[in-house]
């Protein structure tokens, strides 16, 4: 199960199946694959307020609260996109609002092949990081001020 | 003036190739196959070294030194003057500014002839295909005058509709903004009637010329508009370097733009006057190294001959086009009878960037996206493109590649 793993462990898994693959080709063809397995989410989901801002592709992303940890679904009309979101759930979904505000996702330039990427605008990659965390920051807030209230 | 004896009859593209370093390049283990040349243009091994000459042996600021570095350094940069005078065959020296792109002129004009002439209720007309830099600045100023931006419709196949054009314009119509040669699409728009039945109105006229400076002829009193900018960078010259051409009558008589030195003619805290053309608006130290720079660029496409490099990327447009087209489920996008250079498509349950992200790995180098002119897409009914844009020093075992990276990608994504 992936919620006893830390953000860190799931990140070094990713890293070794990447260390696995030879060419540009493989590494992209395991993350459409990703991207062709991440589960839809619901048209209804699918509304300006959860879109995140990206140059090229569409993104929706959603994150629930519940027992003290964020989860994550999201969808996008690109495939490559798809699958960069479906690493990045598997990484921060199911921790506390703490963990993944904190997650330093070295992961990313470790697998080498989003360093580029991660600086231009074009892929989104940033954008979804950032709103990830701003969920995991905004839950975090809300569950300390309820706890204030209580 | 380039002596015609010098002008090659024909065009040698690995001679040609052999004169851009970054073509030796690979990328991701492939040799790069460059496509994007509609964004830039490479830089021939003359460009780059006249930029490094100027750091290396005479860096000076212009105008007004007087010893020999800022003597040599204000010659080169006043010989790309004069060649960019021949280049689009501007009456006078005076009516080229240096600016620092396209969207800068069009800014400065917008700026300037804008804000002067431009006054609530009047129109000004842009196409449905025009650069989001050629629709913002004058968004901006119709919202600060209450002037009314009115759009010129295209059909589905790229092209202007000259009649609803002419339907637009009225008294009303101070200035018509118009690309010559569409970043998306590549249509080539008919500049000399829309000029022509723009002046019968009394409307001003300014051509977008980013795309067109480098493939077409341009001739700016034959064409007889009155501002035409273009940028360096996409006419195998330097970053940071662009042209505004204007009218010399109404250059005189426009506001300047930006304040500082080098645009004045005497100044004191009661009073400033302006310097003369082009200086009025070459405020501050200009790009000196980029703008010297960008003569070696025009004299290398002089030198290669316009035409010899037009009939040179008919061909791989020709021959892309013919073999794109059989690929299934691939649709171009922009089918206009008079077009150049620029190949847009989309592949049907395809999104582009994932098509553009798996092309880099084959070493191909194409855009994917809007190509900002998202009021295109818009009417269009798609969110972007895939874009091929060629240049002298493509080839057709190049479009090639691009055909087997397609069919690869199709084959991964689907």
């Amino acid at each position: 199960m992936t919620d006893h793993k830390t953000i860190e462990a799931i990140e070094n898994e990713i890293v070794e199946e990447f260390s696995l693959f030879d060419s540009w080709e493989e590494k992209y063809e395991y993350i459409i694959d990703l991207g062709k397995k991440l589960n839809a989410i619901e048209d209804k989901y699918k509304i300006d307020q959860n879109r995140v801002r990206g140059c090229q592709s569409t993104v929706y992303l959603v994150a629930d609260f519940n027992d003290g940890k964020v989860f994550f679904r999201a969808e996008s009309d690109a495939l490559i996109v798809k699958g960069l979101i479906s690493m990045l759930i598997r990484v921060l979904s199911g921790h506390t609002p703490n963990e993944i505000a904190e997650a330093k996702l070295e992961f990313i330039a470790e697998i080498g092949m989003f360093t580029h990427l991660a600086q231009t605008r074009s892929n989104g990659l940033l954008a979804m990081i950032k709103q990830m965390k701003n969920y995991a920051i905004g839950y975090k807030i809300k569950s300390e001020t309820s706890l204030i209230k209580s | 003036m380039i002596e015609s004896a010098t002008i090659q009859k024909s065009m040698d593209v690995n001679a040609i190739r052999l004169q851009f370093p970054i073509l030796k390049r690979r990328v991701k283990g492939k040799p790069l196959v460059y496509f994007d040349n509609a964004a830039t243009t490479q830089k021939p091994q003359v460009v780059i070294d006249a930029i490094t000459n100027y750091y290396t042996n005479y860096n000076a600021n212009i105008h007004r030194g007087i010893h020999t570095l800022a003597e040599e350094a204000t010659l080169a940069f006043e010989n790309t003057r004069d060649a960019v005078q021949q280049f689009i065959n501007a009456e006078s020296r005076e009516q080229i500014i240096f600016t620092r792109g396209t969207t800068d002129g069009i800014n400065l004009v917008a700026y300037t002839w804008g804000r002067q002439n431009i006054k609530a209720g009047d129109e000004i007309i842009i196409s449905t295909m025009e650069h989001h830099s050629n629709i913002v600045p004058w968004q901006l100023l119709c919202e600060e005058k209450g002037a009314i931006l009115k759009i010129i419709p295209i059909t589905i196949k790229g092209e202007l509709l000259i009649d609803k054009y002419e339907n637009l314009l009225s008294s009303k119509t101070k200035l018509v903004s118009i690309v010559h040669v569409s970043n998306a699409l590549g249509t080539v728009n008919p500049l000399k009637q829309i000029i022509n039945t723009a002046h019968k109105t009394g409307a001003v006229v300014l051509i977008d010329g980013a795309q067109s400076t480098v493939h077409l002829d341009i001739d700016v009193q034959e064409m007889d508009c009155d501002f035409f900018v273009f940028s360096a960078h996409k006419l195998y010259g330097p970053t940071g370097v662009g042209v505004l051409y204007g009218r010399k009558q109404l250059l005189e008589t426009m506001p300047p733009f930006i304040g500082g030195g080098e645009m004045i003619k005497e100044v004191s805290f009661e009073k400033t006057t302006y310097n003369d053309l082009p200086y009025k608006y070459e405020a501050g130290t200009p790009n000196i190294a980029d703008v010297i720079a960008f003569k070696s660029a025009l004299d290398f496409i002089d030198q290669t001959g316009k035409g010899n490099i037009r009939n040179h990327e008919n061909e791989i447009l020709e021959y892309a086009t013919s073999q794109l087209e059989q690929i299934d489920g691939l649709q171009i996008i922009g089918k206009a009878k008079e077009k150049i250079s620029v190949l847009s498509f989309i592949i049907e349950k395809l999104h582009p960037q994932d098509v553009g992200i798996l092309l880099d790995t084959a070493g191909i180098a194409v855009r994917t996206g809007h190509h900002c002119a998202q009021p295109l897409m818009h009417r269009l009914g798609i969110p972007g493109t895939i874009r091929a844009s060629f240049a002298m020093y493509n080839t057709k075992e190049e479009i090639d590649i691009l055909i087997t990276g397609l069919h690869k990608a199709i084959k991964m994504l689907s």
